[in-house]
């Protein structure tokens, strides 16, 4: 397996980790709790609650693993693993849940019955099983949040309510990103659900980050090729992190805005995509260069594409932006503003014609960089449509400066104080 | 079996027969000879006389009642009709929780003698509809072809099944002993009626084509050789094996059949037996012909005569379909049999006994089922003109192309008459699909080979999902023809897997059973006191008594006694905060009333439970409640049909239904009819339903029912109250019965703590579980244990409820909480809770020049937003409207300032 594999593999999170970092205790928790599930028949649920790419379906996925090793329980569980945003009503979850548990009413991959049957199916099918002798179902409810919008909460009431009757055991355990999830639950629902909640909250300190940067990028002690391995690694050590404050800095950034992996991830991945075989080692420039690629921004990236016409109209809503203290415009405005400037102070601009302008006008509106206000469009004609600029004055005045071969009296009028 | 048609109301005439004698001179009542029976428009007459077996009219189309006849008697008018009998029960009569008791498969036929007290013996005469066999104890069990004979073994007192004392049998003045060599015929079908019941019979059959006509009354013709008594025997037991119906049916389609010569009842008619007696005939008949007329079907057959290529084509699909398990065993009796008949028309039946089958019936099955298949045979050709030779079979095209239509328009309901169907339009298709079936079940089981065979054997799983396949296959090919003809109709086949397996094979139970496969490796007990503690605090593990409750069980103990006892209906509403025991407390009442019950105390009762929260729709509840009553499977308009009929008609064997409706706020509807019929069936007169409901809210019949559901609902009412601190405490300590686990004073903060906020009972048991894992998991080594301590609980307690909001400021990311400080700072300076993003964003940038850090840029500061957004800390608007989305706190600002100033420090 070459390095880049091997890489790509722990940055698309298409391998799981040897070990969840930073979460033991959930780990533990978890483990335990589903380890009781499949050993002792005790029926459970419980909640991984933690902001979106802090690890919760790795830290599960982990646990799963290491659960499935254990000899006993490897033929005694019956994972079955749904998702919210697949999972769009009960009737579908039910199918899926029928499906995946492979019950008699399956045929190939097909669910016979109408949702009534399924649902009176699965319900009767839990409801033979006892403890000590039905295998253990763990459902998984990946985005629990959105079956709690299903109507009446029906699958949740059930799945719920098995988990807290003598019934086949189950485990619940539901991934969600809201921290309010307990208070989407029906009352009845709610009484049913163990309040069990395991959050992934990240505590770590910058110093814990970088090293968790550094070992990201380094390579598994089982590389075959041990020079390039020692080559690699001894490339990515303390000396040259701290030998360049800039990279720091920009690692410090990164921590400040976010500290979860997924985005930590997407970082190293774009330095990494840089290393070739001509340049065999990951240099801090390229840490640098994908951090500015990661932090642009993109509206001002737009910007800079645009012609001197659109752009002095952007700068005209700007002005009227700040007349009129952040109200609506229409193009009309904008037009009347433009040609005061053309008429007072452009040495460089051309007259354009109206229908040129409100054709520039038009172009904006598609890039969206302006909004229209008014739902109803058809009724008022387009020159006198409401419209709000969705640009803030640090991005025009950013552009502004970036923009190739910008005329001087234009930028002279964007930094004007009032036209 | 599920009949979606509706029956045609016959009049039936009852007339006393033989001479009166007096019965009792004191009531002036009347004891008479017999009864004869006969039904308005037809001239057949049936008479009953004492000892004979009767069929009474129930409450269930399918299985009336079964009681032996001991006496007549009216008063002076003679129109009081009424009749003494001894009831004989069915087995899905016989309660739920009973039937194992049996220690065997039941026979569908068996009945058992009824030793009971509850029922009353006395039944009015008119309710009776026809006469039925019965074989004597000491016979076995015939094969399961045979529909129509009931056979009593053992007697059933409420309580066991006994072995049938002979003298019990025995002990009627029987003038006609009941010894019937040849099984049952039904009333009208005795000899000398059978041309007159016939000819009506005939009439309805769907076709007005005079060929068939012809044909069809050239079958009596035919068939004249027979000796007359034999051959009515027959007819009667083709009936009866055509179409798998009890007496009662037969009767009624007879009924039916006398009312039905015009064209207009013509679509109820395809579905009665009657026409299907009469199709059999023609076919029969037609198969005769064919016989007579062609002398070239030559099956393989070592007598055959000649040998003909003519009919291979129309052989081929019938071989094919051969590979179907059903088809395999039934082709070579086929052959037989349709070879033997072309070689004696007259005799054929003879032939076919010596042929080696067991029983008379078998054979007539098997006759039919030949019958069909010609039918089968002969609709190919009439789809295929172009193949036929004979000018004469042109002209029975058109007859035939009906019945090949007719045959479609049952097959959901006739299973005989399905399986023809299924090898003519899709035999080759199903194959093909079983086939590719099986290889994707092969190919799972690679992927799934763990060695699970023990929950499933795969070939027997092969084997129902072909015939799932061809069931559903058949279907489509269902559907398509009546599309085609334009006969819609309102009522859709039953979908249901199961169901349609039992259909196909009702010999060979291959239901889809509902069930969790079961575990390699048995469930490990628990190992210490904290393990057997959590174990007994689980919810799910029934406590022996249930403590805190038992005022409240008392009160509804007394109510459901009380209407058992009398033999009336009631409703009671019940209402409490989740987890205050409603649903534990109701079942543990229905236990101990089952115990009385069992102890012979009180009368047997039936209890079934729905839920409202476990149903898709609310008027599934019909549908529920008659699946568990009476093991039918219908549709919900059908199925409230069939209630109200049940509990507005008088039946006389009823026992009272105990129904428990969980989540009652959940069966809301607009119009609000599944409440007022739940709540309007006990306050009929023979109803003897006990109606308890179940939900959250006390005024629950004020809000949302309307005043005639409200009604009658009453006024019973009860109101489960939030358990207290010392109830908790009890509770807790009940189920942990001498597992000494927690401290003293740890239960009692987890009780004040719980009855503080909920008083939910379940929350207090898992938050009791939940520190007995913490103290498990302090404890330095695994062993070592102690008992669970206020600080466990405290810690549990702490995770349960403590909000996650402040930890989650604390934990984000320090752009994160400047934008927290931002909308706050951004609030303040509006004086609003609302600010756009914009707005906010501004502020972020002037505090992070503040904080001497680089401002970040609008896509990072947006990014920050939607993620705050995701957690809930903040509420958004959609992000579409990008800069101008609205931003709102979901947390108070003084939790954020405060989660804000603890990470400072």
């Amino acid at each position: 397996m070459s390095h880049g594999q091997h890489y790509s593999e722990r940055f698309c999170h298409q391998r799981l980790p040897e070990k969840p970092v930073g979460m033991e205790s959930q780990h533990k928790h978890l483990l335990e709790l589903l380890r009781r599930t499949a050993v002792h028949g005790e029926s459970n649920s419980v909640l991984i609650v933690g902001p979106r790419g802090s690890g919760k379906t790795m830290l599960l996925n982990c646990v799963l693993r290491e659960l499935l090793e254990v000899k006993d329980v490897n033929k005694n569980v019956l994972p079955v693993h749904l998702n919210g945003l697949l999972q769009t009503d009960d009737r579908i979850a039910l199918k899926e849940i029928t499906r995946q548990l492979n019950l008699e009413n399956v045929v190939g991959d097909k669910v016979f019955g109408s949702f009534a049957e399924n649902l009176a199916f699965l319900l009767e099918a839990l409801k033979k099983g006892d403890r000590s002798s039905s295998r253990p179902v763990l459902f998984i409810l990946d985005e629990f949040d959105l079956f709690a919008h299903h109507k009446n909460q029906t699958l949740l009431y059930n799945l719920l309510d098995v988990s807290q009757s003598a019934q086949a055991p189950v485990a619940v355990i539901g991934l969600t990103c809201r921290l309010d999830v307990l208070e989407l639950l029906e009352k009845r629902v709610k009484s049913r659900f163990s309040h069990r909640q395991i959050h992934l909250l990240s505590s770590l300190s910058f110093i814990q980050y970088l090293d968790n940067v550094r070992s990201q990028l380094s390579l598994p002690q089982d590389f075959p090729d041990t020079k390039f391995y020692d080559e690699w690694n001894d490339s990515i050590k303390v000396r040259h992190f701290s030998s360049y404050p800039q990279l720091v800095d920009v690692l410090q950034r990164h921590y400040n805005s976010s500290k979860d992996f997924r985005s930590l991830h997407l970082l190293l991945m774009l330095a990494l995509s840089r290393v070739s075989a001509s340049k065999p080692a990951i240099k801090p420039t390229d840490l640098l260069e994908a951090s500015r690629v990661c932090m642009v921004d993109s509206k001002a990236n737009i910007l800079h594409g645009l012609s001197i016409l659109e752009l002095c109209l952007i700068i005209a809503m700007k002005h009227l932006n700040d007349i009129y203290e952040g109200e609506p415009f229409n193009f009309q405005m904008v037009h009347n503003e433009f040609k005061k400037f053309l008429q007072r102070k452009s040495h460089s601009i051309h007259n354009f014609d109206k229908p040129v302008v409100m054709k520039a006008f038009e172009h904006l509106q598609q890039l969206e960089l302006i909004k229209s206000m008014d739902s109803s469009t058809a009724k008022i004609q387009k020159e006198y449509q409401l419209m709000k600029l969705l640009l803030d004055h640090s991005q025009i005045m950013e552009a502004l400066q970036k923009y190739p071969q910008c005329p001087t009296d234009v930028k002279q009028w964007a930094m004007s104080a009032f036209g | 079996m599920v009949r979606y048609f509706t029956r045609l109301r016959v009049r039936r005439i009852y007339k006393w027969g033989g001479r009166p004698y007096i019965f009792d001179r004191k009531l002036k009542s009347y004891g008479f000879e017999y009864l004869n029976m006969s039904v308005e428009g037809q001239e057949a007459v049936t008479t009953v006389t004492p000892g004979q077996y009767i069929l009474i009219e129930g409450n269930d189309d399918e299985y009336p009642f079964v009681a032996k006849l001991l006496k007549f008697f009216g008063d002076e008018s003679h129109k009081q009709k009424k009749a003494l009998v001894q009831w004989f029960l069915r087995l899905s009569e016989v309660p739920q929780n009973k039937k194992l008791l049996l220690g065997r498969s039941p026979h569908p036929q068996e009945i058992f003698y009824y030793l009971g007290r509850a029922c009353d013996n006395e039944i009015n005469a008119e309710s009776i509809l026809g006469t039925v066999q019965h074989v004597p104890e000491d016979t076995p069990f015939p094969e399961p072809g045979t529909k129509d004979t009931l056979y009593v073994k053992l007697s059933w007192d409420t309580k066991a099944f006994n072995v049938l004392d002979p003298v019990l049998m025995q002990d009627t003045p029987a003038s006609t002993p009941p010894k019937p060599a040849l099984p049952l015929f039904p009333p009208c079908a005795s000899p000398t009626a059978t041309p007159v019941s016939r000819g009506p019979v005939r009439r309805a059959l769907p076709t007005p084509d005079p060929t068939v006509m012809r044909r069809a009354g050239s079958v009596s013709d035919t068939r004249a050789t027979m000796s007359a008594g034999k051959r009515s025997t027959l007819e009667a037991e083709s009936i009866h094996s055509a179409s798998k119906l009890s007496a009662s049916k037969i009767l009624s389609a007879k009924r039916r059949g006398s009312a039905a010569d015009t064209p207009g009842v013509r679509k109820k008619l395809q579905l009665s037996p009657g026409k299907k007696m009469t199709r059999a005939d023609v076919l029969c008949e037609l198969l005769d012909e064919e016989m007579e007329s062609e002398k070239v079907i030559s099956l393989k057959l070592s007598s055959s005569v000649s040998h003909s290529l003519q009919h291979g084509c129309s052989l081929s699909p019938m071989r094919s379909v051969c590979k179907t398990p059903n088809g395999q065993r039934r082709f070579p009796w086929k052959l037989s049999s349709i070879s033997l008949d072309r070689l004696s028309p007259t005799g054929y039946t003879l032939s076919i006994l010596d042929s080696g089958t067991t029983g008379i019936d078998r054979v007539i099955t098997l006759q039919i089922e030949c019958l069909d298949s010609y039918a089968f045979l002969s609709s190919q050709r009439a789809t295929t003109p172009s193949r036929r030779k004979e000018s004469a079979m042109a002209i029975r095209e058109p007859a035939l192309g009906v019945l090949a239509e007719e045959d479609s328009e049952d097959s959901p309901m006739q299973p005989i008459a399905l399986t023809p169907r299924s090898k003519r339009k899709s035999a080759q298709l199903v194959s093909l699909r079983i086939r590719k079936q099986l290889n994707l079940l092969d190919n799972t089981q690679k992927l799934f080979s763990d060695g699970d065979d023990d929950c499933f054997v795969p070939s027997m799983k092969a084997l129902q999902s072909s015939t799932d396949e061809e069931k559903s296959e058949e279907e489509t090919v269902v559907r398509k023809t009546r599309g085609r003809n334009g006969k819609t109709s309102a009522r859709t086949p039953c979908k249901t897997p199961s169901k349609k397996v039992c259909m196909v094979t009702p010999s060979t139970p291959r239901h889809a059973t509902p069930s969790i496969p079961s575990r390699t490796v048995p469930a490990r007990q628990p190992g210490n006191i904290l393990d057997e503690a959590r174990a007994r605090l689980h919810v799910s593990s029934v406590p022996e008594s249930l403590p805190c409750r038992e005022q409240e069980f008392q009160d509804i103990y007394n109510f459901v006694e009380s209407k058992v006892m009398d033999g009336t209906g009631g409703c009671m509403y019940i209402s409490g905060v989740p987890g205050t025991g409603k649903t534990a407390t109701i079942h543990e009442v229905i236990r101990c009333l089952q115990h009385a019950s069992d102890m012979d105390e009180i009368p047997t009762f039936r209890f079934i439970e729905i839920n409202g929260m476990k149903m898709t729709d609310p008027h599934q509840a019909y549908v529920q409640i008659l699946q568990k009553l009476t093991d039918q499977k219908v549709t919900a308009d059908h199925a409230a049909a069939l209630l109200e009929k049940r509990f507005s008609n008088p039946a006389p064997k009823k026992e009272t239904t105990v129904l428990l409706v969980d989540e009652l706020d959940l069966l809301w509807t607009r119009k609000q009819n599944v409440m007022y019929n739940l709540f309007d069936w006990p306050t009929r007169r023979h109803a003897r339903l006990v109606v308890l409901t179940i939900a959250n809210t006390m005024d629950l019949p004020e809000r949302i029912m309307i005043n005639r559901v409200a009604s009658r609902l009453g006024l019973t009412r009860m109101s489960f109250q939030p358990y207290s601190f010392k109830q908790l405490q009890q509770i807790i300590t009940s189920r942990l019965n001498k597992v000494k686990a927690f401290e003293e004073d740890a239960l009692q903060l987890v009780s004040r703590k719980v009855a503080a906020l909920s008083g939910d009972a379940r929350r207090c048991l898992d938050i009791c579980r939940r520190a007995t894992e913490i103290c498990e998991h302090s404890a330095s080594h695994p062993s070592s244990t102690g008992l669970v301590r206020m600080s466990h609980v405290m810690e549990a307690l702490d995770e349960m409820f403590s909000s996650s909001y402040i930890t989650a400021i604390g934990c984000a990311s320090l752009q994160e909480q400047l934008f927290l400080r931002a909308v706050i700072a951004e609030f303040r300076r509006l004086g609003l809770e609302e600010a756009t993003f914009q707005q906010v964003f501004v502020q972020h940038r002037a505090l992070s020049r503040v904080e001497g850090l680089q401002p970040i840029s609008v896509s990072e500061g947006l990014a920050v937003c939607q993620r705050l957004g995701a957690c809930r800390l903040l509420l958004l608007e959609a992000s579409r409207l990008d800069m101008l989305q609205r931003v709102r706190l979901n947390v108070s600002q003084d939790d954020v300032l405060y989660a804000l100033k603890a990470v400072r420090d």
